[in-house]
């Protein structure tokens, strides 16, 4: 077998720039779950939300599906983000003063619904034949935009972890750790959760912005959970639910574990290539179940703040021992 | 301060608490007794915000707060700890006590983000505070640790710290002494003194233990099967045959009253 270096550097090249992605996605279920404790399952609800709007607010006009606005690639970004921001408020809305569980079957019904929308409705999105032509910015070059891609990772890591050092991640975690207890702290619960969702939904909307000018095209069978959701739950899980290195982290890991088993799957004889690929859902499965049971925190663990005692009463201290 | 109206709230069949009316005199600790399963900390949780009573009202300084949800009646100085600590375990005490102050800028999402100077600023304020409510209930060497890992005793010390990190008024504890030794007790009923006195806080008190409830409080409110049956100090309580019977029965009691006899 020889081996073609300029394909598998541009291999790396579109395995990487699909791990950053993921990596934001990560991150995004890091503010709702592991900071917060909400349990959204609808991941790729909210995923092809952004995607779609990417796809309808810059690609030029077109009679096949709404918009095409032509508008530039940041504009697309943030319709993406407030979309799916708006989308989470009104879900949350209804979900958030109810128990836990509720939010759970809420999104996932929500983000399958968004799929069979998209599907049938075809003056949204043109159906299951989709939207094609959306550009990548600046440049076609695969390179370029993985440096956009990384760098969006970096600026979204930065904002994520700002907000969980701060008073304001404090409260998710105190809310995530007793509810009834930050209640009891004079914390509005429902507020704090409300802006946990949707933040964290902005940012899987800014993913699937992210990740519909990657492929160029955007169609519903991009958006089912397996790839979308449960995928991205493996990840944080898998990197440290509660940590943002982490989570980035285990995007990276899952993700070159899910690619690398689709190259050993795609040498089999062709008879057993679907069946391979129903195996690799399955190891991912088993994966995580190991993870659940050997190292149920994660490769990297949450940390805790260092909150040290203040330089006056630490000195204090010392003066009494 | 506290004025509680004809208070009423049933759970499905069963009436836990009924057409209770009592007052919680500002600047006091009153004292709320009863056999289990008497209601008071439905009671409590009523007043604290967390459930809503079916009928009756709750006057807070003479304003209608029955309904309104916990954390408004917080930002009024009403503050409540629980029977069973409800610390946030996988948090330091350090944070646990971090958390409780109200209006932080950097609870603000967009002020945490953008705004990191002042937070900072308002960092090193709050966790001034929180070394001198660890020093007042002398924990300050568990600090650091967990607060899950801390032992019973002194959770229900980081509740009533807790209670400190605002500009609490009304205190509702929960039987602060259920598990805690003798000498953590006697410890925590110098802080509950202490702040009474220094800080005027207005306590009410739901405990068991009834040398703890004799030692601090005055008056003692007596329930059973979800109404109160006497009001009173701790003496008249004591003489009072209907709460004699409440808690152990008129036989038993009479008996005890025989025995007692030289």
């Amino acid at each position: 077998m020889s081996i073609d270096l300029s394909g598998l550097a541009s291999y790396g090249v579109f395995l990487l720039t699909l791990a950053a992605i993921y990596g934001v996605v990560s991150l995004a279920l890091n503010v709702q779950w592991g900071m917060t404790g909400l349990f959204n399952i609808g991941i790729a609800g909210f995923y092809a939300i952004g995607a779609y709007c990417a796809a309808i607010v810059t690609t030029p006009p077109s009679p096949s599906h709404l918009g095409g606005l032509g508008l530039p690639f940041g504009v697309g970004l943030l319709v993406a983000m407030a979309v799916s921001g708006l989308v989470a408020f009104l879900v949350g809305l209804l979900t958030l003063k109810l128990r836990e569980d509720y939010l759970a079957i809420a999104t996932i019904g929500i983000s399958e619904i968004i799929r069979l929308v998209l599907k049938n409705e075809d003056w949204i999105g043109n159906g299951v034949r989709g939207i094609a032509g959306i550009a990548r910015p600046l440049s076609a070059n695969p390179l370029v935009y993985l440096a956009v891609v990384l760098l969006v990772l970096a600026a979204t890591y930065l904002a994520v972890e700002r907000a969980r050092k701060s008073p304001w991640g404090r409260v998710l975690r105190a809310l995530r750790e007793n509810e009834l207890g930050a209640q009891a702290a004079g914390k509005n619960i429902y507020r704090f959760r409300m802006e946990a969702f949707v933040l964290g939904s902005m940012i899987m909307g800014l993913g699937g912005a992210l990740y519909a000018h990657f492929i160029g095209f955007v169609s519903p069978e991009a958006f089912e959970p397996v790839f979308a959701t449960f995928l991205v739950w493996v990840m944080l899980i898998a990197g440290g639910s509660g940590n943002n290195k982490g989570a980035v982290l285990g995007a990276f890991v899952i993700w070159l574990v899910w690619s690398g088993t689709e190259l050993l799957t795609n040498q089999l004889p062709a008879d057993y290539v679907t069946q391979g690929s129903a195996l690799r859902v399955l190891l991912i499965g088993v994966l995580l179940q190991v993870i659940l049971l050997r190292r149920p925190e994660g490769l990297l663990p949450e940390e805790r703040p260092h909150v040290g005692a203040s330089p006056a009463s630490s000195a204090e201290a010392e003066d009494e021992a | 301060m506290v004025s509680i109206q004809g208070l009423s709230k049933a759970f499905g069949g069963l009436q836990a608490v009924n057409q209770c009316s009592f007052d919680i005199p500002a600047g006091g600790i009153t004292g709320l007794i009863g056999p289990n399963g008497a209601g008071k900390t439905t009671l409590f949780s009523m007043v604290a915000g967390a459930v809503r009573p079916d009928s009756g009202k709750i006057l807070l300084d003479g304003e209608d707060v029955t309904g309104l949800p916990t954390h408004k009646l917080f930002r009024k100085g009403l503050v409540r700890t629980f029977q069973i600590p409800h610390e946030f375990s996988r948090m330091t005490v350090r944070e646990n006590l971090m958390v409780v102050p109200p209006g932080q800028s950097g609870e603000n999402l967009i002020s945490a983000l953008l705004a990191p100077g002042r937070v900072r600023a308002q960092e090193q304020a709050v966790r001034q505070k929180v070394d001198d409510v660890l020093d007042f209930l002398q924990i300050t060497h568990v600090a650091n640790e967990l607060a899950g890992n801390l032992s019973g005793g002194q959770k229900k010390l980081l509740e009533l710290g807790r209670t400190m990190m605002t500009e609490a008024r009304m205190v509702l504890l929960d039987e602060p002494g259920a598990g805690v030794n003798r000498t953590l007790l006697g410890k925590l009923a110098d802080a509950i003194l202490r702040l009474n006195h220094e800080r005027g806080y207005t306590f009410c008190i739901i405990e068991h233990d009834m040398d703890l409830i004799a030692r601090l409080c005055q008056p003692v409110v007596v329930m059973a099967h979800g109404r109160v049956i006497a009001e009173g100090s701790m003496d008249d309580i004591r003489r009072n045959e209907e709460v004699r019977e409440a808690y152990l029965g008129g036989h038993a009691a009479r008996k005890l009253d025989e025995d007692a006899k030289p």
